[in-house]
């Protein structure tokens, strides 16, 4: 694991693997709460973040536990902006379905619920993925925003 | 690491099941072990106790969504008690209480699987 100060925004790398959420938890609770955000806010971004590193290391990277994760994350114009990259299998967020409560109850399963708290919990959430070379998914969130 | 545990105690025929800690994608299976050791020994009547539960992620919440047709099916339920307001938040968010019951005190809970004993008797 590195971390690395930048003068505006910080920098962490981990491997893909699930015992790495609660540090990546604990970076942004950092960051987000020396940048005067409101606790409540701070959970909601912490869950987005982690939501969105739990579909990489389930989806993107199918469990394998050595691909890189890097969670960059800055603060300007009163705006939290975190970028999260990966080098896994490709993602089409339109392929995701929109949660649907009935259906999981007979599937056994939930799907699409991530995807979900991440775009409920935060202002913007963007997806880029250049299929063999990376994926990137960035979420933003206004220090004065409602939620 | 972030620290999850959970403990069992029988109550009648009732099992409580007490969540502490932070319940994400590495920690729900020690969750999804709980459910199926429970299913294992025929006990279907659950009540979970969210009294110390710091936080839940997606991954946690499926674990209840796992479990939940195969304990109503043996006339069992599992119901939730003792959530803060964060967590219920999220529960709520994602639309679950239309799925589960879920309860101030898990005195409430345990007293509604009694009075489901008493009608079936």
């Amino acid at each position: 694991m590195k971390s690395k100060s930048k003068i505006k925004g910080k920098e962490l790398q981990v491997k893909s693997r699930t015992e790495n959420l609660s540090k990546i938890r604990e970076f942004i609770q950092d960051f987000a709460s020396s940048a005067g955000f409101n606790q409540d806010t701070i959970d909601n971004m912490m869950l987005a973040v982690d939501e969105a590193c739990t579909n990489i290391i389930k989806h993107a990277y199918k469990l394998y536990p050595d691909g890189e994760i890097i969670i960059k994350i800055k603060y300007e114009n009163k705006k939290l902006i975190i970028t999260i990259i990966d080098y896994g299998n490709a993602f089409q967020p339109e392929s995701i379905p929109e949660p649907n409560i009935q259906e999981y109850y007979h599937q056994h399963r939930v799907g699409g619920l991530g995807m979900y708290l991440m775009k409920t919990l935060m202002d913007d959430v963007k997806y880029v993925s250049i299929p063999g070379k990376y994926n990137q998914v960035l979420l933003s969130k206004r220090l004065n925003s409602s939620r | 690491m972030a620290e999850f545990n959970t403990s069992v105690k029988d109550q009648g025929d009732v099992s409580l099941l007490y969540l502490n800690g932070y319940l994400d994608a590495h920690t729900a299976s020690v969750l999804e072990n709980n459910f199926s050791d429970l299913i294992a020994k025929d006990k279907f009547k659950i009540v979970v106790n969210f009294k110390d539960l710091v936080y839940i992620s997606s991954a946690g919440l499926g674990v209840f969504m796992a479990f939940i047709e195969k304990i109503r099916e043996n006339n069992g339920d599992i119901k939730l008690t003792s959530m803060s307001d964060k967590v219920y938040n999220i529960f709520d968010l994602l639309g679950f209480p239309l799925l589960y019951e879920i309860y101030k005190s898990e005195d409430e809970a345990v007293k509604k699987f009694e009075e489901i004993n008493k009608l079936e008797k």
